[in-house]
Formats: structure tokens, C-alpha cells, sequence
């Protein structure tokens, strides 16, 4: 399983932290951050009002009919996406080629003011994601799927 | 692609749905969340037309229990099943961890069922999977229909491998669950086995 995407409580801590101060510098409502299939990694700000399964699923969903489109039209990607709403507006970008970020954000801040934030975060975010990369692929990395038995499955569907 | 996430302790999975237009894959997806618990269930999505055609795809999230102190977390997807729509059905298939193939027993969708089924291999084939080495089952619905040709027959075209299979009728629930049951445990068996 080579594609498998794998989160340590280190690297999740640095997510958060970059998070967190995303949604602070930005003047942001909420920061999420999700992997590329729909799955939702960090969350920073107000997010007690969303459903962030969802959000994560159909943001994941967005990006990767556009990803086709830009395919279609012969470019790599395009890195970011914006939509304006009437109170709530949404900033979202491809971090790393791996995750996407995404922030919420009102009339107390501007999409200038988010985008050059974005840009800082996303480059500690590729570094985090770099690191959780070598680590998930070298041998000392834990594994819990190497624990489970075939008892453990058989269990869990016993109802 | 599985995620596998230590920091909160959750095994990630992600199902697709697959067949023909109209074979069933939402109202598998229905019927789950119809019947299953609210704590063990997230919100379902159906991105479809106005006349409830599947546009881009139904999304249910789903609890599945604990192994190992591990939440097993299941993201349960479809495909719009209508020919036109392929280029949205590859993108769904990104990350895929195992595949429901919900085939239409109508003796008249065999030809729709085959169409299907090679289309699943191919896209399958372009983002670098094989049916060979994924976890997939196969569903043959609709079974209390006058016109449902005999399992038998669907085997032939819609199984060559002679994967599992069920017989179901979704509106009703049969095979629903025991469909989901198989598909999750070949998913969290091929994970053991990779990890």
C-alpha cells in the first residue's frame, strides 16, 4: 500500500499549530485542512457549527473536478479555487500536490489578506507533509495494521 | 488510499459503488443509512439532478466499530452510473480502498451490466489498479423482478473471477447489508496484508 496516507500525533500537532495560527493571522472563521480523498485531517477555529465530514467530502469532491478540467485543458493544476458568498467565503488550495486547505472567512478579513497568509502556511505544511512521508515509509514507523488478526475483522462484523 | 490515523486513533476507508445507470448503487446507500444507527453515521450527500439521477456522486459516511482501540471509519461512495458521465466516475474511483459492483439482474440490462463492468476494469486500469489485486464484491440486484435473468448467467458476464456475490433487492434491504459486511472485511484483510 504504497498510496496509504498515514498521520502521527507529532506531525498532527504541527498541522494544528500551522492551523491555528493560519486562522488567527487571516482574520479567518475556520481553517480545515483534508487529504485529497475527502478525508478530514485539522481543523482550526469555529468549526463546532459545521458538518467538517461533509465539507471534507464534497471540498475533496470540488477539487478534483477541477483537477479534470484542468487536465482537459492541458494544464498540471489549478492550485487555487475561490467562491464568494454573502456573508461566508471561501478560500481553497492544493498543498504539497497532497492536501487541500481551505478557509473560511467573513468581512473581517479580505481574500488579499488570506491568500498571502495561505501562502506562508503552505509552506509549512509541505515541509510537515514531507517529514510524515519519510516517516510513514521508513521501517522503524509503527504499524497497527500489522497487529490486527484475522479474529479482530471477524469481530467486528459480529453483530 | 486508506488513512490511517495514529493521532486520533481511526483506520479510513474509502467503498465505491459501481454499475450501470439505475442498478441500485443509491438505494443501497439509502438503505444503510436508513437503517443504521445516528451515532454510527455521518450526513448523507447526493450531488444529483433534478430528477434524482446521480450527477456526480452520494456520499455516506459510516462507523463501522472498534479493532485494536482503532476506530474503523467507512466512506461510502457511488457513481453516476449514466455512460455520458465517465469522466466524473474516474474521479471518484481516485483513492478507492474496494469496490461494490451492483450489477441490474434485468435480463434486458445484461448488455448495460457488461458495458459496466469493462468500464470499472478500465478506469480502474487509469488510475493504476486492477481488479485483479482490489478488494471488490459483486451485487446482483433487483433479484425479485419477473425479468431478472439467472444468477448463472450474470456470473458469466458480470464475475469472472468469481469473486463473492450476492443476490439483493435493495428497495427491500436483502443483501444490503451482507454485500457492505463482505466488501469492508476483504478492505481491512488487504490492509492487514499491505501494512
Amino acid at each position: 500500500m504504497t498510496n496509504q496516507l498515514v498521520m502521527y500525533e507529532e506531525e498532527l500537532q504541527q498541522i494544528n499549530t500551522v492551523c491555528d495560527q493560519l486562522q488567527r493571522d487571516s482574520n479567518a472563521q475556520a481553517v480545515l485542512v483534508i487529504d485529497k480523498n475527502g478525508q478530514p485531517i485539522a481543523t482550526a477555529g469555529d468549526v463546532e457549527s459545521l458538518d467538517v465530514t461533509s465539507l471534507s467530502s464534497l471540498t475533496a469532491g470540488n477539487v478534483a473536478a477541477t483537477g479534470g478540467i484542468a487536465s482537459l485543458l492541458a494544464e498540471k493544476e489549478f492550485a487555487g479555487q475561490f467562491h464568494e458568498g454573502e456573508k461566508t467565503n471561501v478560500h481553497i488550495s492544493i498543498v504539497g500536490s497532497r492536501v487541500i486547505l481551505v478557509v473560511l472567512f467573513d468581512q473581517r478579513s479580505s481574500l488579499g489578506l488570506v491568500r498571502l497568509r495561505v501562502k506562508r502556511a503552505s509552506v509549512e505544511l509541505t515541509r510537515i507533509l514531507d517529514d510524515l512521508v519519510r516517516k510513514s515509509q521508513s521501517a522503524s514507523a509503527p504499524s497497527i495494521l500489522a497487529e490486527i488478526t484475522d479474529d479482530d475483522i471477524e469481530n467486528l462484523f459480529n453483530d | 488510499m486508506s488513512f490511517i490515523n495514529y493521532a486520533q486513533r481511526e483506520i479510513n476507508c474509502k467503498i465505491v459503488y459501481y454499475g450501470p445507470g439505475l442498478c441500485g448503487k443509491t438505494t443501497n446507500l439509502q438503505y444503510i443509512y436508513n437503517k443504521t444507527n445516528p451515532e454510527a453515521k455521518g450526513k448523507m450527500i447526493s450531488l444529483a439532478t433534478e430528477t434524482e439521477r446521480t450527477l456526480f456522486f452520494d456520499f455516506l459516511p459510516l462507523s463501522l466499530g472498534e479493532i485494536r482501540g482503532f476506530r474503523t471509519r467507512f466512506h461510502l461512495y457511488t457513481v453516476p452510473g449514466q455512460v455520458f458521465y465517465d469522466a466524473s466516475r474516474k474521479l471518484i474511483l481516485k483513492g478507492v480502498d474496494g469496490v461494490v459492483f451492483v450489477a441490474d439482474s434485468q435480463i434486458e440490462r445484461m448488455e448495460a451490466n457488461i458495458e459496466s463492468f469493462e468500464n470499472l476494469r478500465d478506469n480502474l486500469q487509469e488510475q493504476g489498479y486492477s481488479l485483479d489485486k482490489i478488494p471488490y464484491v459483486v451485487q446482483y440486484n433487483k433479484r425479485d423482478l419477473p425479468n431478472a435473468a439467472p444468477t448463472t448467467e450474470l456470473e458469466e458476464v458480470c464475475n469472472p473471477k468469481r469473486v463473492v456475490s450476492f443476490e439483493a433487492v435493495a428497495t427491500k434491504g436483502v443483501g444490503v447489508f451482507d454485500t457492505l459486511k463482505a466488501v469492508a472485511k476483504l478492505v481491512l484483510t488487504e490492509l492487514k496484508r499491505g501494512g
